[in-house]
């Protein structure tokens, strides 16, 4: 019987194949569950989630807590806006707190790198990464190498780029330690400036020109430029970056295959992606969303069941 | 060898319609020193068995246009593919509905074990709703099983009655009040001893043994 090798699931860098390999046989299953008519399995019903959030998220909260209802869980809400933090209080008390109300997970997004992991060494629940600043979305990389799995029967030998806003991205980080793991070859491509340095030691290649990053590719994932994040100017204008990095139809179909479109969203929409782009038959980014529930329900399932 | 088994012999009664025990003395790979292992039913009387068995379905349901049978995941499908081979190959009824269930999530025993829950394919190609359902299951001990597949089929719709097959009942074991409609052998075994049942196109041949620690 197998199990998985953590007890939380902070960042992609603290998984193995054979986690990765039993979350998608998992993700399999409740695939099948939120296809039936009635999509709801009672496995958690004595299990207590707490989804605490301290930015901003709509697919991801939302992806979560219908997973976690999915499985018949209790589930409550937290977002940072509404709460004691603007008070004084400290991320440990807060949390410490939540769990006195005996809660068994809790699932956090964080604008600071590692926020999981400090956590995860301070209070007794399970602790799921749903994003930690600008390092790592765990739960996306794996729902995006799922999708790709799903798409092109699997992971390991294919070509994937990943195009956008690498330097602020944590889902980029995530997705490279995911796609290496599973034997995919991996490009980053995007304006110099976003690009973080020393980052061919992830065993990635840089590529700067978009066209040749496209030819090459078998999976193109088009990230969003995080203006939020952004403190300085790193491009002159979104035109000029729409035009180096931004993919339109017109590029597409000047190649000679036809590659797989990702985007985790939010999609800006005639920036990095067109319209007619996103919505094509080359775009699985719905079917990314999709598979989000069924790779969270597995995550959740297999660390509720090494909660003693 | 002979005589770890003459201990043994004390702790089971085995009921049934030819009392017959064979004895034997295991060259089944499986076999350990300290475990002892006896045949309750040989490959004859598993097919005599699934023959009465199929016989008594077809008395129930006739030409299964509104029955479905699902076996339950992950050993019940070998005896449900059997069953439903014999009705479609011996019996000549020309549409069997086969379907399998797997209810791992909807045990009742999650994070209670030492064993982490690993599931299964669940394949129902048709809709339950006013059907007649047979759940098929190898052995039927504690009925928990049974339980959890009664709420898993309801994801499927509301079925009009559910009956349950199952090859081995062992009898005096059950948690919950659970019985058998149909079935095949009724077994006395005691907590710690185990049934196996052994398919040809899994485990390499038909038998069933009941293996003591």
């Amino acid at each position: 019987m197998s199990e998985l090798s953590v007890n939380h699931l902070l960042g992609i860098k603290y998984l193995n194949k054979k986690d990765i390999d039993l979350i998608f046989e998992t993700a399999d299953h409740f695939k099948e569950v939120i296809n039936r008519s009635i999509k709801k399995v009672p496995t958690l019903r004595d299990i207590t989630i707490a989804n605490i959030f301290f930015e901003n998220s709509t697919r991801t909260k939302l992806s979560f807590e219908l997973a976690e209802k999915r499985l018949s869980a209790d589930v409550i809400n937290f977002s940072a806006g509404q709460s004691s933090l603007k008070k004084g209080e400290t991320l440990i008390d807060t949390v410490n707190n939540i769990l006195s109300m005996k809660v068994d997970m809790v699932v956090m997004r964080h604008p600071n790198p590692g926020a999981g992991i400090f956590l995860s060494k301070h209070v007794s629940a399970a602790i799921v990464n749903a994003g930690d600043g600008a390092h790592e979305h765990p739960t996306q990389a794996l729902l995006d190498s799922y999708s790709i799995r799903e798409k092109l029967s699997e992971v390991a030998g294919k070509n994937v780029v990943i195009v956008g806003d690498i330097l602020h991205s944590r889902v980029a980080l995530s997705n490279i330690f995911a796609l290496k793991l599973q034997g995919a070859n991996v490009k980053v491509c995007g304006p110099k400036t976003l690009i973080p340095k020393h980052i061919e030691s992830l065993g990635v290649e840089v590529e700067t020109n978009l066209i040749k990053a496209l030819e090459w590719c078998d999976v193109a994932n088009m990230l969003r430029v995080q203006n939020e994040r952004m403190d300085i100017s790193y491009f002159p204008t979104t035109r000029e970056y729409t035009q180096q990095f931004g993919v339109t139809k017109s590029i597409l179909q000047k190649l000679d295959k036809e590659i797989v479109i990702m985007h985790p969203g939010p999609i800006n929409r005639g920036v990095e992606i067109t319209s007619d782009v996103a919505d094509s038959g080359q775009s699985i980014i719905l079917n990314q969303v999709e598979n989000g529930v069924a790779i969270r329900m597995a995550v959740i399932y297999l660390l509720a069941s090494k909660i003693k | 060898m002979f005589k770890a088994l003459d201990e043994n012999q004390g702790l089971f009664v085995l009921y049934g319609v030819t009392c017959r025990i064979a004895y034997f003395c295991s060259s089944n790979e499986t076999f350990v020193s300290h475990m002892s292992q006896r045949v309750l039913l040989s490959a004859k009387e598993i097919h005599i068995i699934l023959h009465r068995l199929a016989c008594q379905l077809l008395e129930n349901h006739l030409d299964f246009s509104n029955t479905v049978l699902i076996g339950l995941q992950p050993r019940g499908i070998y005896l449900a593919r059997r069953l439903t081979e014999l009705l479609q190959q011996e019996y000549k009824v020309r549409n069997v509905d086969l379907g399998s269930l797997d209810i791992t999530f909807y045990r009742d025993d999650f994070r209670r074990g030492d064993k982490i829950l690993e599931a299964n394919q669940t394949k129902i190609d048709f809709l339950v709703e006013n059907k007649k359902v047979v759940f098929i299951d190898d052995v039927l001990y504690t009925g928990r099983s049974i339980r959890a597949a009664l709420t898993a089929v309801q994801s499927f719709g509301r079925p009009q009655e559910i009956e349950l097959l199952t090859l081995i009942d062992r009898r005096f074991s059950r948690h919950l009040p659970i019985q058998p409609n149909y079935r095949g052998r009724q077994v006395d075994a005691i907590n710690d001893e185990k049934v196996k049942v052994m398919w040809q196109e899994n485990d390499g041949e038909d038998a069933v043994y009941l293996v003591s620690r």
